[in-house]
């Protein structure tokens, strides 16, 4: 199947020529295809950023090419400024960008610019709203005067009002409690099944992105480091502790379990396959 | 975009002008200007010209920087120089159509009172450049502080400009992510209308106030968690001294301002 997003050999250097001269990152390629869930993963300083503000045509590369169904996202204005609409863009802490004097205006912010006739911004608005959990009374009300995970998912709701075919969040669920993280996540996940969308997702825990995500995108110095499933990664859990990064607290347990003698298997990272894997090693059947 | 505003940007560096004591630095900057404004005929804006390349060349700060920071001023200068070019009176007509006239006077203030702006500016870019925003207020306070037998707030002010500048990057660092935030929603700042674009600063300008208030109060609530209650018996960590390239530095200023009222005098 086509790649509905292609990134070739992209590079991208900040405030070139200046004594603030910084490479942000060098020489990424990756394609993602339809439907899928990838999660992006990388300390802070990584390139993750700069590299998501790429694939919408926030930020044009210094170098490299990203396509879009196989066309070059600058090759036309008029195709770069579709090209946002169709990548949906949530930022960190996207709350900070409501300005509306109702949520239901504030999300229909996105739609309104792609020009669309009133009934069918209406039909997104309170679509949108059902997919982030907002109440049709709660559309009328100020988003000042939400709490701040509300205010998160009104946020949330703005970029999926346009219906983008690929959704790229940069830690949508950073400062939340534990009920509001899972809500959102649960959000994302019914929003890439009823649409069949790309989720793209940047994250610093581990255990959301091995118990979401198809694949994974290690960042690490501006280059991907790995790019695999949950468990090709994880595998090299070694490498990850190197880069700083941490692994799900599961395939920590095990990594210990086979360091004190059982031949456990160390490449889970969620509890049901803890469950399996120890099953195996009992000699009992495993579960599919 | 927004980053390549570089007004009062600090660029850190060792040179001796980043070195020099700030107060030497504002008493020089007092005392080029003074110069610039006495400057007259060609000889006193080559000398000064040579005295601003040279100390450019010191500061190792690179042209670009200089030159991307004159940017916002162009329209000013563009401005400064058509009124002189055609509003002053002179005797040698060098061209005229319709009713504007140039005259030789006029194209000769013109270029006087561009270069003079042009100077005034960089000169005064040259400090902010090489000075750091607290260095910059703590020299300050310290020149002013005679004022506070009259009871002027010298500390608060100073502590409200050094505040004030230290959110310059940060306000526009936050109006780039805002910025970018609405574009992703497909917002467009560039095309449309006078109203339509004064519109479109809406869904920047609503979360930026917003986010200025907020980080007024976290500041507020830190300060005061940390016991500031301003000036009164505030001790410091790092106190002003002047060395003696502080000295020689202000000699070069003061004979620069003796150089053009010399100059003047002899009517050169």
């Amino acid at each position: 199947m086509e790649p509905i997003l292609q990134v070739r050999d992209l590079s991208h250097i900040y405030s070139a020529g200046t004594p603030f001269e910084h490479t942000a990152m060098e020489h990424i390629s990756f394609s993602l295809h339809r439907g899928e869930f990838v999660g992006v993963i990388g300390h802070t300083g990584s390139g993750k950023s700069t590299l998501i503000q790429h694939l919408n045509g926030l930020l044009q590369p210094t170098a490299g090419e990203v396509l879009f169904d196989g066309r070059d996202i600058w090759s036309d204005k008029g195709f770069t400024r579709q090209i946002r609409f169709k990548v949906g863009l949530v930022f960190q802490y996207p709350e900070y960008q409501l300005f509306e004097e109702t949520v239901y205006k504030d999300i229909a912010f996105g739609p309104k610019n792609m020009g669309l006739e009133e009934k069918e911004i209406d039909r997104r608005v309170r679509e949108a709203a059902r997919f982030v959990g907002i109440d049709d009374k709660s559309l009328e009300k100020s988003p000042f005067d939400l709490s701040g995970g509300q205010k998160r998912r009104v946020a949330i709701a703005g970029v999926i009002a346009m219906e983008p075919d690929v959704l790229i969040l940069d830690e949508p669920t950073a400062g939340l409690d534990p009920e509001g993280r899972d809500g959102i996540l649960e959000n994302i996940r019914s929003y890439q099944q009823a649409k069949n969308a790309t989720i793209m997702m940047v994250s610093h825990s581990m255990e959301e992105v091995a118990r979401l995500t198809d694949r994974l995108l290690v960042m690490n110095h501006g280059q991907v480091a790995m790019d695999g499933s949950p468990r090709e990664v994880f595998q090299q859990s070694q490498a990850l502790l190197d880069m700083g990064l941490d692994i799900p607290v599961v395939t920590r347990v095990f990594l210990r379990l086979h360091e004190l003698g059982p031949s456990v298997d160390t490449s889970v990272y969620s509890v049901e396959q803890a469950v399996a894997a120890l099953k195996i090693w009992k000699g009992g059947v495993p579960y599919a | 975009m927004l980053k390549d505003i570089t007004l009062g940007q600090y660029f850190p560096g060792t040179s001796i002008i980043h070195r020099l004591d700030p107060r030497t630095k504002l008493l020089s900057l007092i005392l080029y200007i003074v110069a610039l404004f006495t400057a007259k005929g060609w000889i006193a804006y080559g000398l000064m010209l040579v005295f601003l390349v040279t100390v450019i060349a010191v500061s190792t700060i690179r042209p670009k920087a200089i030159f991307r920071g004159l940017k916002p001023i162009v329209i000013i200068v563009v401005f400064t120089a058509v009124l002189n070019l055609f509003l002053t009176d002179g005797e040698t007509v060098l061209a005229s159509f319709w009713w504007f006239t140039i005259t030789k006077e006029g194209l000769i203030q013109a270029i006087y009172m561009v270069s003079r702006i042009i100077m005034l500016i960089v000169g005064t870019f040259l400090l902010t450049y090489t000075t750091s925003p607290i260095a910059l207020t703590d020299g300050l306070e310290s020149l002013l502080n005679p004022l506070k037998t009259l009871h002027f707030p010298v500390h608060e002010m100073s502590m409200m400009m050094c505040i004030a500048l230290r959110f310059i990057p940060t306000l526009i660092e936050e109006t780039d992510k805002i910025m970018a935030a609405q574009k992703a929603r497909g917002a467009d700042f560039s095309s449309g209308s006078l109203i339509q674009r004064a519109k479109a600063l809406v869904p920047i300008l609503v979360p930026l106030f917003i986010s200025a208030f907020r980080r007024a109060d976290e500041l507020a609530t830190a300060m005061e968690c940390r016991c500031y209650q301003g000036g009164e018996g505030r001790t410091k960590l790092k106190i002003l001294k002047f060395a003696a390239r502080d000295y020689i530095a202000l000699a070069i200023g003061a004979g620069l301002v003796a150089a053009m009222i010399l100059l003047k005098a002899f009517g050169l």
